[in-house]
């Protein structure tokens, strides 16, 4: 990680941080009308941007550090956002359509008498939150565990991490599978008492989104500059030459992917409140995909490229879907081959290629 | 599904039976012997005809019988007419006529032509009715002289067995000489004497052993009803092991017919992957876009029907076989110059920016035709089934397979025949030596990109008969391709097929046992399960070029 | 038999019989090769003579169908894989270069140093003077002090053969297998890269392959041939040349 691109982190963390406080002020401490006032739909657009940018920059951890492209990072979100969904779920209580006081709405309509065991206890918030670290985590771990050590790499990996959101897309949509089926969770009141609906709760959301940003941007920027990280990189580009130095490549790259996973499953549970409803589309292959391109956008292996791109990228996609539906997946399909044809670097790459053009003064070549 | 379908009906034939043995078994027995010795047609039937003008159901019912035993010569007419809604009465004028389908109308007894049809009135029928005509008609086949009608109307026997009918059965038996007819005539007979008990037991005995030999799931049942009301220890062991007999070979039916899904879903994966089998095993990229590849060739198939006259609309489908390559082929050969040739050191870059392909062509499909589905026409030969013992072989899906069959052997002429296929295999096993060997690379890879398009397209022409054909055929087939080719391992045309045909069974045997989305995701973590044990799948090239 | 037990217990690498199948292409066949601790050994061998394959094996990159492999009189390498084998004390030196292209020449040095390679360790390693010293004693011995800073991708080529033998040393093994070391250098270069490689065998037991006739006889160490993947003669370099069938197949006409 070199200087220029180290001092944009910084500005970003410093931007986020501002955010985190202005954002709140605006929405809530300014009259309706004013110039500088925030409505609640804009806080609440900004704040799922930002669980973008928290998958972008988890991504860009196994991707860019480790060369993993994981195309299954959408499934790890998604189940992030179904810990929370469930949660959120199980607080509506007696106030659901049905008033069943313990079953969630679909479960009364599927005429289901019990709770599943898989639903006992969301109805705490720490238990709930346990959930959303272990559920991806754990999913990365099994899923790593039998990847890595039997050493599937390159295309291979992508596509079977592809597989493995389009088996959970597949199930998810299953009524029997006990998650609402096609239509997923939704309808939720309150979260730890407070009303979802008011626009205190939204801007405090949106805060704590962003705080979460910047701390999933420094613990991923503390991995990459120890010296696990230099093994990480090192693991990257010469796989073999690390095994023949002693390393252990598989256990290298698990944690990385541990790690991301757990991160892209927070992003997941800090968009579902935000959005109001969690489904099974969550788990679409394109969504994973779409990601990727955040992050390619934004320049891989910067970090602060990927959350940047993420942001910059869903813009773009509301501007698009907003003003001319028809052409948004002409721009997005060009986006695509645009950037890894002519621009692979990214917008930060060009910033670090800025600094390469002064380098020879300071390394001699 | 079908099979509750199968169970309504059956149960429908029971109540069917129960009711039609009482209450014609009289009229028909009388149906028999005017039959056999009739003084004149015109007195049965102005008997029979007199019932019709009262439009009363009971009486139009023993009129059927009448009409069916009259042997006239315009009784099947009459009788169909009548099914139909196409026979009128006119009470003052003792008069009874039909319309042909076309409208022309008759006179029942003469035959003449009717041009006034004044003062007559629609013959009404209610389910009673329905019935006697059924029973009427079944037996008025019996004696038809086509043998077709004769075996048709024995299979309406054998599923509505009505125990008046069997001496017609025997006197057509005694002197009948068509085989099928025979063997048909043979098992309503049975079945009759299943739902008689009276019948002797050498009769029962012959009735075991020809529903025996019919050995299907009515056959099964008739012998049940049969053993059922019988308490001779000889007709009971002879029930019993036919019943087992027949457990069997429906068992193995079962086996082959779900092994003939799992073979159709072979092809058609077969087909989706072989073309990724050869991009991926010649570049060591991966395709995002071949799915849409795919796409384009079902949209070729609609092109063409919409391009070709109406008079040769029957050809649109052989036609458009070319036609989809050319397209996905072209497709393919923009994507390879224009994309791919820049990432070929970046694999997952390729896999990005052609993913990036696929959303626009998906969008361009859907701006020019639409986002619904789209009716592909299927011409006759590609309609219809055939049964063979207890198995069903739809000809969409026969010729689906024949068609993988032929295209796998001409890619397999292709590669191990010709010079370009040689070049390929080279690139394929080592890029570099080939190319210091003077194969131009480039080249191939892009003969190789359009070949593998083709195919897809060709594969697009196939799925437009048994998929719906809209803008997204294509993405439900990247995944399944890209596991038939990591499971047979890459650059081998073989462990492709393989791999095809092993995902397709394992896909049919799994999907009764688990259900069809369980049975799926069985196969992906057997997959991912698989690869532990052999990374680069069943036919891996070995060595040490391959590992680097 | 106990004669062969004491040859396998005082040895440090010990081979015996072992054959591997490429596709029914036999690279090695029935291939015994016993070395001593600290001793140096050259290995020659026409194209196609198992060299790489016995490589290979050692460091469990491949696993042979026959044949037993010991490390050390006790450690059975067939058993283990690459990152068990390297942490017992094997290195390897691979024909092309392969440092790490984005780290530069110190880190490339750090990751190889002879520390805790969990990921745990290398979460919590922090630079330590002692370790930072080493570095720089071992940047000096492979003259590489002045571009401690450069990615390892802008050296040369022959800085990049230097850096992975620096690698070695950091990694400090029991025993290093050298590959084709001075392949594509200069006679400067290969000079040098000689002076190192008898510097290292003053500490470590080193197997090196090459081809250069020059260079073997710079190194002035015992010599064993290789032949259609079993040894063809073992010796001085002198004795092995006088071999006629050693003539015959590889130093030929």
């Amino acid at each position: 990680m070199n200087n220029a691109l180290d001092r944009a982190g910084w500005i970003f963390v410093a931007i986020m941080a501002l955010a985190a406080v202005l954002v709140p002020v605006a929405a809530l401490g300014t009259p309706e009308g004013a110039l500088v006032h925030m409505p609640s739909y804009l806080v609440q657009l900004l704040g799922k941007y930002l669980c973008y940018a928290i998958l972008a920059i988890a991504l860009d951890l196994v991707w860019g550090y480790c060369g993993i492209l994981s195309l299954g990072h959408g499934a790890f979100f998604a189940l992030g956002g179904y810990a929370m969904g469930m949660y959120l779920m199980r607080q509506i209580g007696a106030r659901g359509v049905y008033a069943n006081p313990l079953l969630p709405d679909f479960m009364v309509f599927l005429n289901w008498k019990a709770l599943p065991i898989a639903w006992w206890g969301f109805n705490s918030f720490a238990y709930a939150m346990l959930m959303v670290v272990l559920v991806p985590g754990l999913l990365a771990l099994g899923f790593g565990w039998f990847a890595f050590r039997s050493r599937v790499t390159g295309v291979y990996l992508s596509i079977i991490t592809q597989a493995m959101t389009f088996a959970l897309f597949k199930e998810f949509f299953r009524n029997d599978f006990g998650f609402g089926g096609n239509n997923g969770l939704t309808d939720f009141k309150d979260i730890l008492g407070f009303p979802l609906q008011s626009d205190a709760v939204k801007a405090g959301l949106f805060c704590v989104t962003a705080l979460f940003v910047n701390l999933s941007y420094l613990v991923s920027r503390a991995i990459v500059r120890s010296k696990y990280g230099k093994a990480l990189i090192a693991t990257r580009d010469a796989e073999s030459r690390m095994r023949f130095l002693g390393y252990r490549v598989e256990n290298i790259k698990l944690f990385a992917f541990v790690v991301s996973a757990v991160m892209a499953g927070v992003g997941g549970a800090l968009y579902v409140p935000q959005v109001g409803i969690i489904n099974p589309s969550e788990f679409a292959p394109g969504n994973s995909i779409e990601a990727a391109i955040w992050v390619a956008v934004g320049g891989r292996g910067t970090l602060v490229g990927a959350a940047i791109g993420a942001i910059a990228v869903n813009f773009g996609k509301t501007y698009f879907t907003g003003a001319l539906p028809e052409y948004w997946l002409f721009a997005l399909g060009a986006l695509f081959v645009g950037v890894t044809l002519f621009f692979p670097a990214g917008l930060m790459g060009a910033l670090s290629w800025r600094w390469k053009q002064r380098a020879p003064k300071e390394t001699g070549t | 599904m079908t099979h509750a379908i199968a169970e309504t009906i059956l149960s429908a034939h029971l109540r069917l039976r129960a009711i039609s043995t009482h209450a014609f078994a009289l009229l028909l027995a009388a149906l028999l012997l005017l039959s056999v010795s009739t003084p004149t047609h015109a007195d049965a039937l102005d008997e029979a005809f007199v019932k019709l003008y009262a439009d009363n159901f009971q009486q139009t019912e023993q009129a059927v019988a009448g009409i069916a035993a009259s042997g006239a010569p315009h009784a099947a007419e009459t009788l169909d007419a009548l099914r139909d809604g196409r026979l009128f009465a006119n009470a003052d004028a003792k008069r009874i006529l039909y319309k042909t389908t076309a409208g022309d109308a008759f006179d029942a007894m003469t035959g003449g032509k009717v041009d006034n049809l004044d003062g007559f009135k629609k013959v009404r029928i209610n389910n009673g009715v329905r019935r006697a005509l059924d029973a009427a008609m079944g037996a008025l086949g019996v004696g038809a002289a086509d043998p077709q009608r004769r075996i048709h109307a024995a299979h309406e026997l054998f599923n509505n067995p009505n125990p008046t009918t069997l001496p017609i059965i025997d006197a057509q038996l005694a002197k009948e000489a068509n085989a099928d007819a025979k063997s048909a005539l043979e098992e309503a007979r049975a079945a009759i004497v299943a739902a008689t008990p009276g019948a002797g037991n050498a009769d029962a005995l012959r009735a075991i052993e020809a529903l025996a030999a019919r050995g299907d799931k009515a056959a099964q049942n008739h012998i049940a009803t049969l053993a059922a009301k019988r308490d001779d220890p000889a007709i009971r062991t002879a029930a019993d092991a036919a019943i087992a007999r027949i457990d069997r070979s429906l068992f193995l039916w079962g086996l082959a017919q779900n092994g003939w899904y799992g073979l159709s879903t072979a092809s058609v994966l077969l087909l989706a992957a072989i073309g990724l089998a050869i991009t991926f095993g010649v570049m060591g990229v991966i395709n995002m876009a071949h799915g849409e590849m795919v796409m384009l060739g079902a949209y070729s198939t609609y092109a063409m029907q919409m391009l070709l006259p109406a008079s040769m609309t029957n050809w649109s489908v052989p036609l458009a076989l070319p036609l989809a390559f050319v397209v996905s082929a072209i497709a393919g050969v923009v994507i390879e110059r224009f994309v791919v040739r820049y990432l070929y050191t970046r694999p997952l870059d390729t896999l990005l920016a052609t993913w990036g392909v696929s959303l626009i062509l998906q969008q361009a499909v859907r701006t020019l035709f639409g986002a619904s589905n789209r009716q592909v026409y299927s011409p006759p030969f590609l309609s219809g089934a055939y049964h063979w013992g207890g198995l069903e072989i739809t000809n969409n899906r026969l010729w689906i397979i024949l068609l993988s069959g032929a295209v796998f052997a001409a890619l397999l002429f292709v590669l191990h025949a010709t010079s370009f296929g040689l070049q390929m295999r080279a690139v394929t096993q080592n890029r570099r030596m080939a190319s210091a060997m003077g194969i131009s690379t480039a080249r191939v890879d892009m003969m190789a990109f359009a070949l593998g398009s083709g195919v897809a397209g060709i594969a697009g022409v196939a799925l437009s008969q048994i998929d719906n054909v809209s803008p997204n055929l294509g993405q439900g087939y990247i995944v399944d391709s890209f596991m038939v080719v990591v499971f047979g391992g890459v650059g081998n045309l073989w462990g492709a097929a393989l791999g095809a045909v092993t995902l397709g069974l394992a896909n049919k045997i799994l999907e009764p046992l688990i259900g069809a989305v369980q049975g799926q995701i069985a196969l992906l973590v057997f997959i991912i399960l698989f690869i532990q044990k052999r990374p680069r799948g069943l036919f891996a090239q070995k060595g040490r070029a391959v590992e680097s | 038999m106990s004669e062969e037990n004491a040859r396998l217990t005082s040895s440090l690498l010990y081979l015996d019989d072992v054959q591997v199948t490429f596709d029914g292409y036999r690279a090695l066949r029935g291939l015994s090769l016993v070395l001593a601790p600290g001793e140096m050994r050259a290995i020659i061998g026409p194209n196609g003579a198992g060299k790489t394959t016995m490589m290979d094996v050692i460091t469990g990159k491949t696993r042979p169908d026959v044949g037993e492999v010991y490390f050390e009189g006790r450690h059975d390498l067939t058993q283990l894989d690459e990152a068990e084998i390297a942490t017992l004390g094997v290195g390897r030196k691979f024909q092309k270069p392969t440092v790490f292209e984005n780290h530069t020449v110190h880190d490339n040095i750090l990751l190889a140093a002879k520390a805790p390679r969990s990921v745990r360790a290398t979460l919590r390693a922090r630079p330590t003077p002692e370790s930072g010293r080493a570095i720089e004693r071992i940047l000096e011995r492979i003259r590489l002090t002045n571009v401690r800073d450069w990615r390892a991708g802008a050296l040369s080529h022959g800085q990049k053969q230097w850096l992975e033998i620096g690698m070695l040393l950091a990694q400090d093994p029991k025993l290093l297998l050298v590959d084709e070391p001075v392949a594509g250098m200069t006679d400067s270069e290969t000079a040098e890269t000689a002076a190192m490689l008898k510097e290292i065998a003053r500490e470590h037991s080193v197997v090196v392959v090459e081809h250069d006739m020059a260079f073997v006889r710079e190194l002035d160490v015992k010599v064993t041939v290789l032949h259609e993947g079993a040894v063809l003669a073992e010796g001085s370099l002198d004795q092995v040349s006088a071999d006629e069938r050693v003539v015959e197949v590889y130093l030929g006409r």
